[in-house]
């Protein structure tokens, strides 16, 4: 009986990880098959099998890419707004998390009522009124009309009002009575302690702005300020010379800075999608 | 000069001062809401009820809605995006809860390896990992056609017909977002304390038993959020059916996001655009409202 049920066990052992082997297999082979791809020739990609092992064609793939897409400038654009919307939007959600978790004020409950409550909301509804502002504000074709709208990211603030909400309120009430101003108190005894917290935020709002592709697409109209996934989906929607290695060389360009901050970031990554549960 | 410092210092000690100090942090944020939430959300509805004429916008009532659900094309891309709502959601959170219970379980070794490389996919820029599984699908030398026919099957023209399209989204979908509602899930996993398993162990539970008895009714709230954003997710799919399909064909893959970036951007029809977005709204409302019902059950 007891033989019986550790034999049981055991052979369950042996299904979970077969199980959990085959699922991170095809997790991670995508990734395999797009870095060898691009150093591959289209002939090796459409071929019965498809090549799978790296091939001796990357700096002809970077050539050929290179007189498709200015490399450089996309790496640029796409490093722009996705900095400087992560800079603005971390000082913004930071102190608004702040105030929205720490302070009692008129309108506090309607603010944040109405944060979550825009949560629920489809971007894509935003996108025509968007446009137009964008129009009426002359700034179509900029990298201020990707970023700035995005920047109505009802998950960032509540993302930072979590994680404000466990800071001790002792350490601000000391502040205050050693005579500290409010200020003085948010930027040299708050911002230093929800480092974590911070680094989680700098991570999401980097990511998704990285990533971004429906919003960029409407708002950029020229090649030279194209971002990363816009640039992609030019290059893979222009029909002459369709070259399957070189559009994963760009790919892999793509995603290749993300997967790097990932493996050192992975603590941030997954506390940015746990919204804010930030464990040291 | 000096009579300027002073108002500075003023303002200073004015911005500082414990009444006024939440208005001054707030405001940036409370700024862009209204200018870039609260405001688009009021301009799209007026421009749901007009029409662009004769260069101008007029109103035109509920024309806009009337027009929408005599709209052929739009009733395929609601059917296609309820389609991948039933079927996908519930594959991937299922799977994702299956993953999550396997790399919980205490005996298994490598937990971290497992959680980082089953989370990878959703790194992965949408455009960029599609493009990837573009070239997958094939229909003549993509990769996973080869399997098919290794394993004796027919090759399958993934994006030429109907159903095969319609799945190679799915397929596509479920490897990018699986391994993030897993990490979602784990945590409401690890929140379950080990005692509440050790007295099922006594009583006798085997693995079925702790899942569907204690395991799922204690995750349901995370459940709950991860089907509600997901479905959020699905009704605004946009970038896997412009890259992979293009909608096609005849409109099979058509997602409700795509019909409104097409009728918004490509024939700049704005107003048409907006009342597809109240449709979107109003269908996510319902749908909140429904799986909150479900939930209390």
């Amino acid at each position: 009986m007891v033989n019986d049920t550790k034999k049981k066990s055991r052979i369950g052992h042996v299904v979970i990880y077969i199980f959990l082997a085959i699922t991170t297999f095809i997790s991670i082979f995508p990734f395999y098959f797009m870095f060898i791809s691009g150093s591959n020739t289209n002939k090796d990609i459409l071929s019965n099998p498809p090549k799978l092992s790296f091939g001796p064609y990357l700096a002809e793939n970077f050539k050929m890419l290179s007189e498709r897409m200015d490399i450089l400038l996309t790496t640029y654009n796409t490093l722009f707004v996705s900095i400087v919307y992560t800079l603005l939007a971390v000082f913004i959600y930071s102190a608004a998390g702040y105030i929205l978790a720490k302070f009692n004020f008129v309108g506090r409950t309607v603010i944040f009522g109405f944060i979550m409550l825009s949560m629920m909301i489809p971007t894509q509804v935003l996108y025509v009124p968007w446009f137009k502002m964008m129009i009426g504000a002359g700034m179509t074709d900029s990298h201020w009309g990707v970023i700035l709208p995005m920047l109505a990211n009802s998950f960032g603030v509540f993302l930072m009002r979590q994680n404000m909400l466990s800071f001790p309120t002792a350490l601000i009430e000391a502040a205050r009575i050693d005579g500290s101003t409010e200020t003085r108190t948010f930027f040299s005894i708050v911002l230093p302690n929800v480092k974590p917290a911070l680094g989680a935020l700098v991570i999401y709002m980097f990511t998704s702005m990285w990533n971004n592709f429906m919003w960029p697409l409407i708002i950029l109209g020229s090649k030279t300020k194209y971002t990363f996934p816009v640039a992609l989906a030019m290059l893979d929607g222009n029909p002459t010379n369709k070259n399957y290695a070189v559009i994963m060389l760009a790919t892999s360009i793509a995603t290749l800075p993300i997967l790097i901050i990932f493996l050192i970031f992975q603590k941030q990554f997954v506390a940015g999608v746990m919204g804010g549960s930030v464990k040291e | 000069m000096k009579r300027g410092k002073g108002e500075t210092k003023s303002l200073w000690r004015r911005l500082n001062s414990l009444k006024n100090f939440p208005y001054f942090l707030i405001a940036p944020t409370v700024i862009i809401f209204v200018v870039f939430m609260v405001y688009p959300i009021v301009y799209s509805l007026i421009l749901s009820f007009q029409e662009f004429k004769h260069g101008t916008y007029s109103f035109v009532g509920l024309k806009n809605y009337i027009v929408l659900f005599k709209d052929p094309i739009f009733y395929k891309a609601l059917m296609n995006t309820f389609f991948y709502l039933i079927v996908q959601v519930p594959i991937m959170i299922g799977l994702a809860l299956i993953i999550a219970v396997f790399v919980e379980e205490k005996h298994v070794k490598g937990k971290a390896f497992w959680r980082t490389s089953i989370f990878l996919p959703s790194i992965t820029a949408l455009v960029a990992y599609a493009l990837v599984f573009k070239v997958l699908f094939n229909g003549d030398y993509g990769l996973i056609n080869y399997v098919i026919s290794a394993l004796g099957g027919d090759k399958v023209q993934w994006f030429y017909s109907k159903w095969p399209a319609r799945f190679s989204i799915i397929i596509s979908i479920t490897w990018r977002w699986t391994g993030y509602n897993m990490i979602i899930l784990l945590a409401g996993l690890q929140a379950i304390p080990e005692s509440v398993y050790e007295s099922a162990a006594i009583d006798g539970a085997g693995f079925w038993k702790k899942l569907t008895y204690i395991t799922v009714p204690m995750v349901k709230p995370i459940l709950l959020f991860t089907t509600i954003t997901s479905t959020i997710g699905t009704l605004q799919l946009f970038d896997e059916p412009y890259v992979l399909t293009q909608g096609g064909p005849d409109y099979a893959t058509i997602t409700i996001g795509q019909y409104l970036y097409n009728n918004g951007f490509v024939y700049m029809n704005f107003g048409y655009a907006s009342a597809i977005g109240y449709v979107m709204v109003f269908i996510i409302g319902i749908l909140s409202v429904l799986q909150f019902k479900i939930k209390d059950n």
